[in-house]
């Protein structure tokens, strides 16, 4: 049944020609659905600062969102598949600290073991895979509220970032260590190279993947996927651990981009309503099954400039947090009304 | 018996309780209703039939004030529809009791009766009263349903008094019945009947909508047959027969959708006789589907076989096993030789089982993807390349052969399969079923929902695959004319093999008597006669 005879050949053609072009168009205009919004941003930008069209202050804010990006990635997988990470911001912080904290010595509060950057580096990502795995086990295997459960987790994760700290900052963090996050190639950002990288590797990894169709499989209908036989259990225990990996990625593009882990990194700067405000943004359905890195990545992109812009007018720092919210919901609404959930019953 | 309803009930032969003229309504690039005029008279029983995608769905929803129609208007009792958006004006007109249930189960029987509704002065509930009132309606018409009971404790049957009773309680005389049989077993159908019956005597309008010919027939008083998106009939049914009303549903311009059933109701010889694509040995599983206890059976290549007992007596549990979807707690199952462990239906579907899940909504297709996605799911690892990467392409080539012969009807197979007919999103559920080229196919009732003519042609399809492949096909049914296409039939009472019928054609009184337990050398009291006659019979 699944070879076919060239007389069906030029019929399959012919349908998926016909098809192709109008979902193509359709998309595009689902996923452009941000491009007058961020091309307004860039006008306003302009119009608040002259500084704001610059080389130099766009490379500020790549290197300012790429830990969001990245962050937002893994957020949008596990929007994907229908659960949700509330934890993220705590992996965000607690794995650059455990490493920082691992290579730093005692008299600046680290643990004096001296080990060498690549080692850590390895042990961030070991952290954030565990965090993962614990989530993934707790929710799919052990049938829990994924909300409750993260929720919890993110509480554990920040309180044990501030014990190891004990509430300070670790700084003087090797070069390899912050290589990532500080590193310029030229005026680009490494951070950003790598974070588009990451972008364009999810999406194609979601589009022309067994594994990454099968998350919008699990996410659309779980039963429908495990009635098709796809192992559901594996591809979401999958997901959880792969968006703690890429949280920790992102947590340190943020410790190298400030060469410095504070004890107040990811919870308590609450960087969750942002993650989770870009990909609603993109149109990642917050009920799973639909969504994509195109739509995540403008998503970013506009937070980025909204946050830019703010920081370029002359907001007082006393109210810029509750400027930036209400642009956030602001935001939200304008997404809505131009596509992504408004397709939806 | 009617006090709990003299509200607003205009002797008969006044204005058309429901009347719907000249209703237009395009979704997309669809039309779906062209000019549809159709009318409801107080003390009658209508009933609405047509294939899947006709527009039945779509006039429901137009009918019962979900939708605005683009052109036309609906009148109850001579006067206008009220606008839109007041549901509750449009409750106390007209009620509909979907297929799908719609009470919740954490509330009790009364607070359901009486939802967005309750008796009590200035927004407060007043209990008393309600439960006074809902136990007065269930005593006024005969309804044996204790009003202090969580609806969840209910049977699908209990639900839809529920439902009825609601309906009564805002005063409504016009009860739009949507498929109220598909999930009863035959004894509930015959109650249902008699309280339809009882409803349109007492004035109440009906509208009854169903894909089972024999039904409407057996209580409706007048049929109107729709096919796409117009009505092409219009009759009393005494004036009809069956064959007239299944040309009219299936269009005289297509006479091979009718021809296509005989063939569907005479399984040959099975292809292959050696070896077993399915044992089972001594099987025995827990399920609040009902248990299964102590079940052997074997499924040559190329056999079809039956398995068939009333609603809690194992029959879906026993598919659900075979398919993986279930745990079991003793015996084996092996499939072609290979034991399959518990609950995995990713092994199952490796060792060669295709399987048509009962409820397609909530196992059968992911609604958000394309026709060929879903229909190619069960084969990804066949369409990779390396390392699990593939052309989506691939899977519209592969699934374009599957989606002729099954002839799918979809505006291409990237459609996302939510969009489609329910006869439509079946179909793609059987595509998936089948695209993997199984060994042994586990269908369960694989036509319910699907209308008469594509009923014979999935039915016809799926004995022409087994023909085709030599894959085994069990079948777990309740639906009596499916069994047609079998080469046996099991038939299990409370989780037990109780009897087994040898060879087509299959004997319906002897069948119905063994699913209840009787005797099957004896005649019995067969069911409902309704039940007995095959549709197929009806387009031969």
């Amino acid at each position: 049944m699944t070879d076919i005879s060239e007389r069906s050949r030029a019929e399959v053609e012919a349908i998926l020609q016909g098809r192709s072009r109008r979902a193509a168009a359709i998309s595009l205009v689902r996923e452009a659905a941000l491009v007058p919004v961020l091309i307004v941003l860039i006008i306003v930008g302009t119009v608040v600062n002259p500084a704001f069209l610059t080389a130099s202050n766009f490379s500020g804010i790549g290197a300012q969102v790429s830990a969001l990006g990245v962050t937002v990635v893994g957020e949008s997988l596990i929007l994907l598949i229908g659960g949700m990470d509330l934890s993220l911001e705590g992996t965000y912080g607690l794995a650059p600290t455990v490493a920082a904290w691992l290579m730093v010595p005692v008299l600046e509060y680290g643990s004096g073991l001296d080990l060498s950057p690549y080692l850590a580096i390895v042990i961030l990502l070991a952290v954030g895979a565990a965090i993962g795995l614990i989530n993934g086990l707790l929710i799919v295997k052990g049938r829990l509220n994924g909300f409750i459960v993260t929720l919890g987790m993110t509480i554990v994760l920040a309180g044990v970032q501030q014990g190891i700290v004990k509430g300070n900052t670790l700084f003087n963090l090797p070069a390899a260590f912050n290589y990532l996050g500080a590193k310029e190639f030229g005026q680009l950002p490494v951070s950003l190279i790598v974070a588009a990288v990451i972008f364009v590797g999810t999406g194609l990894f979601l589009r022309y993947h067994r594994a990454g169709r099968a998350i919008y499989a699990v996410g659309g209908n779980r039963e429908a996927a495990r009635a098709a036989g796809i192992k559901v259990d594996r591809i979401r225990i999958g997901v959880y651990i792969t968006g703690s990996v890429l949280a920790a990625i992102g947590g340190l593009m943020e410790a190298g981009r400030v060469s410095a882990v504070t004890g107040t990194q990811g919870y308590q700067e609450g960087i969750i309503f942002a993650v989770f405000a870009a990909a609603v943004i993109g149109g990642v359905s917050l009920r799973g099954g639909r969504g994509n890195m195109v739509g995540a990545a403008s998503g970013v992109i506009l937070l980025g400039l909204v946050q830019n812009i703010l920081d370029l007018s002359n907001v007082s720092n006393y109210w810029i947090e509750a400027v930036d919210g209400g642009v956030i919901l602001f935001a939200l609404l304008l997404a809505r009304i131009i596509g992504g959930e408004a397709t939806a019953e | 018996m009617t006090e709990a309803a003299t509200s607003a009930a205009p002797a008969a032969g006044d204005a058309p309780a429901v009347e719907a003229a000249g209703i237009y309504k395009q979704f997309g690039s669809t039309q779906a209703l062209r000019g549809v005029n159709l009318t409801l008279q107080a003390g009658r029983c209508l009933g609405l039939v047509g294939r899947n995608g006709a527009g039945k769905s779509t006039l429901v929803s137009i009918l019962s004030g979900i939708y605005p129609p683009d052109a036309g208007e609906v009148r109850f009792d001579g006067r206008p529809a009220p606008p839109l958006g007041a549901a509750g004006e449009w409750r106390r007109r007209i009620a509909t009791v979907f297929q799908h249930s719609m009470v919740v189960p954490e509330l009790t029987v009364a607070e359901n009766v009486f939802l967005g509704h309750h008796p009590g002065p200035a927004g407060l509930v007043d209990w008393r009263a309600m439960r006074q009132q809902a136990r007065q309606i269930m005593a006024d018409w005969g309804f044996p349903l204790d009003v202090n009971q969580p609806c969840a404790r209910l049977s699908v049957e209990q639900r839809q008094i529920v439902e009825i009773a609601r309906a009564l309680a805002a005063g409504t005389r016009c009860l739009l019945l949507d498929e109220p049989t598909a999930a009863l077993e035959r004894a509930a159908v015959t109650r249902l009947f008699e309280r339809v019956r009882q409803l349109t005597d007492s004035g109440v309008a009906v509208l009854y909508i169903s894909h089972h010919l024999e039904e409407v027939f057996e209580i409706c008083q007048d049929a109107a047959v729709i096919r796409d998106g117009e009505l092409v009939l219009t009759s009393p049914v005494k004036d009809l027969s069956k064959e007239r009303t299944v040309a009219a549903m299936v269009g005289t311009e297509n006479p091979a959708l009718a021809a296509a059933a005989p063939a569907a109701a005479q399984p040959g010889e099975p292809s292959a006789p050696a070896g077993a694509c399915l044992e089972i040995e001594h099987l025995s599983a827990a399920s609040p589907q009902g248990p299964v206890r102590d079940v052997s059976l074997r499924i040559r290549p190329g056999e079809r076989v039956g398995v068939t007992g009333l609603l809690s007596a194992g029959v879906t549990t026993l598919a659900r096993v075979v398919a993986g979807a279930a745990p079991y707690e003793s015996g084996t199952v092996a499939i072609g030789g290979q034991p399959l462990p518990p609950a995995r239906r990713d092994r199952a579907l490796r060792a060669g089982v295709g399987y048509i899940p009962e409820d397609r909504q909530a196992e059968g297709f992911v609604s958000l993807l394309g026709v060929a996605e879903n229909g190619t799911m069960t084969i990804v690892d066949w369409l990779a390349r390396r390392l699990g990467w593939f052309r989506p392409r691939s899977r519209s080539a592969a699934m374009a052969p599957l989606a002729r012969t099954l002839s799918i009807v979809s505006a291409g197979l990237g459609q996302p399969v939510g969009e489609l007919s329910g006869g439509n999103q079946q179909k793609v559920t059987v595509a998936r079923s089948i695209a993997r080229q199984p060994r042994l196919i586990v269908a369960i009732a694989p036509t319910r929902g699907v209308d008469v003519a594509s009923k014979s042609l999935l039915l016809a399809e799926l004995a022409a695959v087994t023909e085709r492949s030599g894959a085994g096909l069990l079948l777990a049914t309740d639906e009596l004319s499916d069994l047609d296409i079998c080469h046996r039939v099991v038939v299990l009472v409370r989780g037990e093999r109780f009897a087994e019928f040898g060879a087509p054609p299959f004997d319906r009184e002897a069948l119905i008597a063994a699913t209840e337990g009787l005797a099957v050398a004896g005649s019995g009291d067969g069911g409902p006669p309704q039940q007995t006659e095959s549709d197929e019979r009806g387009t031969a």
